[in-house]
């Protein structure tokens, strides 16, 4: 793979769908058994698919982070095979295996002595490219990972916590590896940098589409970032091997059901869009309508209240029917209020709930982008979703 | 020991302290010594950065010959230095080599425990990054932990160097001695210029050694610095 045939765009950038760029990574019966008979990976077989984030989630000693520096020959099993890029690990010189496959850690292990850009060179230098060629991919990269250019000639020490797990993931990223493995790469830093780290990394992956094998102790964590999850028990026993959704509708046994925690229902709805369900029309009507009119729209709907929306669709607010007692006022006089919270196609069904609970009217509204009123959520509708 | 003609040959009581004509007229010895004891120091420092090196090398590879690493190096050092230098006379004679044998063996401790130190104290994480990034094992150490280990290392080198600088002057008692030769003549002519000038040169040579090997670390890691 060269870095020609990748196209990055600028992080700020909205999502693109990139080409997929990664490689499969197969487990073969892998065991590793330590010197002291300690069992971490117990006859794992497992396939990671081509551009998929797999997050491998377990308690610790589970042997997650073992399976993931088995990938790159950190750690060498006992038996089994695993093969990457359609290539024996085992047959690989590891210097070159490590080159093709980016690494991320929690502690990042920036080189202290070494300045940003020479930093997220370190893997083009071992590979042996020119100073301009090197110069301009750090250009690329910083500005992929929203570091501005001027970073490039500080020293680690002189960054932030953000901002050096940022340095890290555009090191691991340098030679436009297929592969990248990361081990708890947001645990070192406090929630609100970690979350915007963990929405960056969704956006990033969306351009770059590398097989990701990504450890972490925090299953709601996995369930943000993974394709695919496996769950790991003590003593490395794969518990359950897939997507978030189905882990949550069908968790095998009663280990992965506890380790997937309290709440699944909501767990759930946090993984399904606004756009996945039909919305209802609701109870609508315009501010010109007369009063009579809202009422009989609201009798039909069976509220006591109604939507309005004015020209071009645009939402204006509810009005409840309590206000609207003389049959010869319009709409548009009464006490107009606005929703709270909305939701549009991209939020969660679970943001669409918490919109729910704290309105009066009981119903998640939902608008475009540009505040075009799209329909109405109810709870019906997402108790069906959770059933 | 002969002693060169330019010298007075009798003690003078009641001189000044430092006679200056005596320096002035001595100018091109003195010059001489200091370039001697200039390699009596380097010679050892550097001989003992050869041995201790890959030594210290295995001693980070495998951990359990560091302590006796550490015991054979510190034995050395504390063998008397007069003892050492006459127990080789028998051997290498009034020679330089018996000069500089014993002090290269006293520079090993410090230079051992410094470059072992130094190794260990590279951050784990930065060895585990490195490696996953595709480092050769030769590669990594002379470029990432060499590096980082530096700082520890100069700090030993320093003392090995200072040390040496004084030790010196004890192999004056076998012909060699550069500076040390002055305390000689000061002490045998009872006559306190030479001892003084000895003296002063030793302590100048050794700040600026110290001074140098200082610039010389400030120089190779630049990142020490930056945006503190």
């Amino acid at each position: 793979m060269t870095s020609a045939s990748v196209r990055f765009v600028p992080y700020c950038a909205p999502a693109v769908s990139g080409r997929i760029q990664g490689a499969v990574i197969t487990f073969d019966a892998v065991t590793k058994r330590f010197a002291d008979g300690t069992v971490a990976v117990d006859d794992l077989s497992l396939e990671i698919a081509e551009g998929e984030v797999v997050v491998f989630v377990g308690p610790s000693g589970c042997g997650k982070t073992t399976t993931l520096r088995m990938i790159n020959r950190m750690v060498e099993p006992t038996s089994g095979r695993i093969v990457v890029d359609g290539r024996d690990a085992a047959a690989t010189n590891p210097a070159e295996l490590r080159r093709r496959i980016g690494y991320v850690i929690q502690q990042i292990g920036l080189f202290p002595h070494r300045t940003v850009a020479a930093n997220i060179a370190t893997v083009p230098t071992l590979l042996g490219w020119d100073e301009r060629r090197k110069a301009e991919r750090v250009e690329e990269l910083l500005a992929l990972v929203g570091l501005p250019a001027g970073t490039a000639g500080r020293y680690p020490h002189e960054l932030s916590g953000g901002q050096r797990q940022r340095v890290g993931v555009a090191r691991a990223l340098a030679a436009d590896p297929p592969i990248m493995l990361m081990d708890e790469p947001f645990g070192a830093v406090d929630p609100i940098v970690r979350a915007r780290l963990q929405e960056e990394f969704l956006r990033l992956q969306a351009t770059v589409r590398k097989t990701i094998a990504f450890v972490t102790h925090d299953i709601d964590e996995a369930l943000r970032m993974g394709d695919r999850i496996a769950i790991f028990s003590e003593a490395g026993v794969l518990e359950q091997y897939d997507a978030p959704r189905d882990l949550l509708n069908d968790p095998a046994n009663a280990f992965v059901e506890e380790f997937l925690g309290e709440e699944r229902g909501l767990k759930r709805l946090g993984l399904i869009a606004v756009s996945e369900v039909a919305a209802e029309p609701g109870p609508v009507v315009s501010p010109g309508d007369s009063a009579r009119r809202a009422v009989e729209v609201a009798r039909a709907h069976g509220t006591d209240w109604v939507v309005v929306v004015g020209g071009e669709r645009t939402l204006e607010g509810w009005v409840s029917l309590h206000e609207l007692d003389d049959d010869a006022q319009r709409v548009g006089d009464g006490l107009v209020r606005p929703f709270a919270l909305q939701v549009d196609a991209n939020d969660s069904l679970r943001a669409a709930l918490n919109a729910m609970v704290t309105s009066r009217t009981g119903v998640a509204v939902r608008v475009s982008g540009g505040g075009v009123y799209e329909g109405i959520l109810t709870q019906e509708l997402i108790s069906k979703e959770i059933r | 020991m002969s002693l060169p003609a330019a010298l007075p040959t009798v003690a003078q009581a009641g001189e000044a302290l430092i006679r200056w004509d005596w320096i002035a007229r001595n100018t091109g010895r003195i010059q001489g010594l200091v370039v001697e004891h200039v390699e009596l120091t380097v010679v050892p420092v550097l001989a003992g950065l050869a041995i201790a090196f890959p030594l210290s090398l295995a001693a980070v590879r495998w951990p359990g010959f560091y302590a006796p690493l550490l015991s054979v190096t510190g034995l050395l050092f504390t063998l008397p230095s007069l003892a050492l230098f006459v127990l080789l006379l028998p051997f290498t004679g009034i020679s330089r080599t018996t000069a500089v044998l014993p002090l290269t063996a006293y520079t090993l401790l410090v230079l051992t425990r410094n470059i072992v130190e130094g190794f260990r104290g590279v951050s784990s994480d930065v060895r585990e990054a490195a490696a996953a990034m595709g480092y050769t094992r030769l590669r990594q150490l002379l470029t990432v932990e060499l590096p980082l280990a530096l700082p520890v290392i100069v700090a030993g080198l320093r003392i090995a160097t200072v040390t040496t600088i004084g030790l010196v002057t004890v192999t004056a008692v076998i012909g060699q001695g550069g500076l040390g030769r002055l305390f000689l003549d000061g002490v045998r002519l009872r006559f306190a210029t030479p001892l003084l000038v000895g003296v002063a040169g030793c302590v100048a040579l050794a700040v600026v050694a110290d001074l140098g090997l200082l610039a010389v670390e400030r120089r190779c890691t630049p990142w020490r610095r930056a945006g503190a």
